[in-house]
């Protein structure tokens, strides 16, 4: 298992209290596990988390993208700038 | 709260030929003016910018104040993109633009896009793009601080 941190912004930063999340997964793991994990973690955030993007280094990634060690991992809610 | 947002201002930007920043993240009020005057050049005719302002209703509720929070470092790479594609789609002169974090208030502006071109209607196109790329892709989210002293972060289920 290896510590993979996590981005939250706004509404997402709100209910789980804090701006980085640290998950324990086995590597290689996937967006989608992140998703998983985060909804076992935070069983609350479901609604909105389905409706979140990921996106790895500054880019969004689907759930098949693979997630490496140095990877940072952020969950983009829908935004709301302008 | 994120030590990743509490920046110096201005937080980081992308600078033209003459070092003026044509993408940034501020914390400080948007000076249009200056901006519209950056993306003049002697070949473009046209110039539009756009502005976001802080509306005082939505629906039947008051707001009283936004505050701006964004993934910074991801959104200027965002910005930076949709300044690239609106670079390859249209024969602009230049492209700027700025958004603000932090608190506004009613009537403050929240964004800017200046684009210049050659006409009119490349330049409002392209600007028009702009902006609306920014608000479907760019990490930036609002949180509404009502009148009834209640707040909450903006997450629409489809673009505004």
């Amino acid at each position: 298992m290896h510590p993979i941190r996590v981005l939250v912004f706004a509404r997402l930063r709100e209910l789980v209290g804090r701006d980085v999340v640290s998950l324990e997964l086995p590597l290689p793991c996937t967006v989608g596990d992140v998703r998983t994990t985060m909804i076992e973690e935070f069983p609350e955030i479901e609604p909105l988390l389905s409706r979140s993007r990921v996106a790895i280094n500054d880019e969004f990634a689907p759930d098949a993208a693979a997630v490496t060690a140095d990877d940072e991992i952020a969950i983009i809610p829908p935004v709301s700038g302008g | 709260m994120n030590a990743r947002v509490e920046f110096d201002n201005p937080v980081g930007m992308l600078a033209n030929d003459n070092n003026e920043p044509m993408i940034l993240l501020t914390r400080m009020p948007i000076d249009d003016a200056t901006l519209t005057q950056q993306v003049r050049r002697p070949g473009c005719g046209a110039v539009v910018t756009f502005l976001g302002t802080v509306r005082d209703i939505t629906g039947e509720r008051v707001t009283v104040a936004l505050d701006y929070d964004a993934y910074a470092g991801m959104a200027e790479s965002k910005l930076a993109e949709i300044e690239a594609d609106v670079r390859a789609r249209w024969p602009v002169g230049d492209v700027a633009m700025v958004h603000r974090l932090g608190r506004l208030e009613v009537g403050d502006i929240s964004v800017a896009v200046a684009v210049s071109a050659p006409h009119r209607v490349d330049a409002f196109d392209a600007c028009r793009h702009a902006i609306d790329r920014l608000k479907e892709l760019v990490p930036i989210w609002k949180k509404e601080n009502w009148a009834d002293g209640t707040s909450e972060w903006v997450h629409p289920a489809k673009a505004e």
